[in-house]
């Protein structure tokens, strides 16, 4: 946490351009996927799907692993602005999954486009959960994280 | 256009940065990312709007688009933050927070499709 007197962590320059750094490589990652598989009206979005599925699961192992290394300070916490917030965080997109569903609701596919949202939430907690898992957290039962 | 999409991208992680810092030092997880989210779908909607309504250049849509606004909202960390309040038993606040988030987001791309419909 930061001290009394000093500045909120999401205004220090080290913090933000780490940030800023990590967007910078997420959001082109995320876009080369969509040039891979692009999206075709009437059909499931498979590009959004992928990157928010696997970045949940990345974040989910990411974050589980820093915090069994230790508290959230120096190269932890570097690590978490630069991967997790920085670069998973551009690296999936919520705002276009629900333009992905507006779309084919406006296309008359109202079905799919609620089965790709609920299936995107579902599986993306799933992913998340997994993460979780492989990093070790998880062990039969979920652990209470402010107790250890 | 790929450094477009990338400058974009790292300015819409920033300004989200600094949006759920801002509004963490009023609330707490997960509400900041709602918000970032949200408005960001909304964003998208006028965006992609702009771009089937009203002529706007689709390079439009490449950088503000998938550039600012997917790098502005986050999937992955409203995930996490879902289940992390599972796992300190705030269910009621768990599943608020993730299907009011999904609906609220459809439900502002939409607004902002219709906005520039018109």
């Amino acid at each position: 946490m930061t001290a009394p007197g000093t500045r909120p962590l999401h205004l220090q320059p080290v913090a933000v351009a780490l940030v800023l750094l990590g967007g910078l490589l997420g959001a082109p990652a995320r876009y080369a996927v969509s040039l891979a598989a692009p999206t075709r009206p009437g059909q499931w979005p498979t590009a959004t799907f992928v990157v928010n599925v696997v970045g949940a699961f990345l974040l989910g192992l990411l974050l589980a692993t820093l915090e069994r290394r230790g508290s959230d300070t120096g190269s932890r916490r570097r690590l978490r602005f630069l991967i997790g917030t920085g670069f998973l965080g551009a690296f999936t997109t919520y705002s276009t999954l629900a333009l992905d569903a507006d779309l084919l609701v406006r296309d008359h596919h109202t079905g799919l486009a609620i089965g790709y949202a609920l299936a995107s939430l579902a599986i993306g907690l799933c992913a998340t959960v997994a993460g979780l898992a492989v990093a070790g957290r998880l062990i039969g039962t979920m652990v209470d994280p402010d107790v250890s | 256009m790929i450094v477009g999409v990338a400058v974009a991208g790292a300015l819409g992680a920033g300004a989200r940065f600094v949006v759920d810092g801002e509004i963490r030092v009023r609330r707490d997880a997960p509400w900041g990312t709602v918000a970032i989210n949200v408005s960001g779908a909304l964003l998208l909607g006028v965006l992609v709007g702009l771009v089937l309504f009203q002529g706007a250049p689709t390079d439009l849509q490449k950088i503000a688009g998938t550039g600012f606004c997917g790098g502005y909202t986050t999937f992955s960390t409203a995930s996490f933050e879902t289940v992390r309040l599972a796992q300190k038993r705030r269910y009621g606040a768990a599943l608020l927070s993730s299907l009011g988030t999904l609906a609220l987001t459809v439900a502002a791309g939409g607004l902002g499709l219709w906005l520039t419909s018109v």
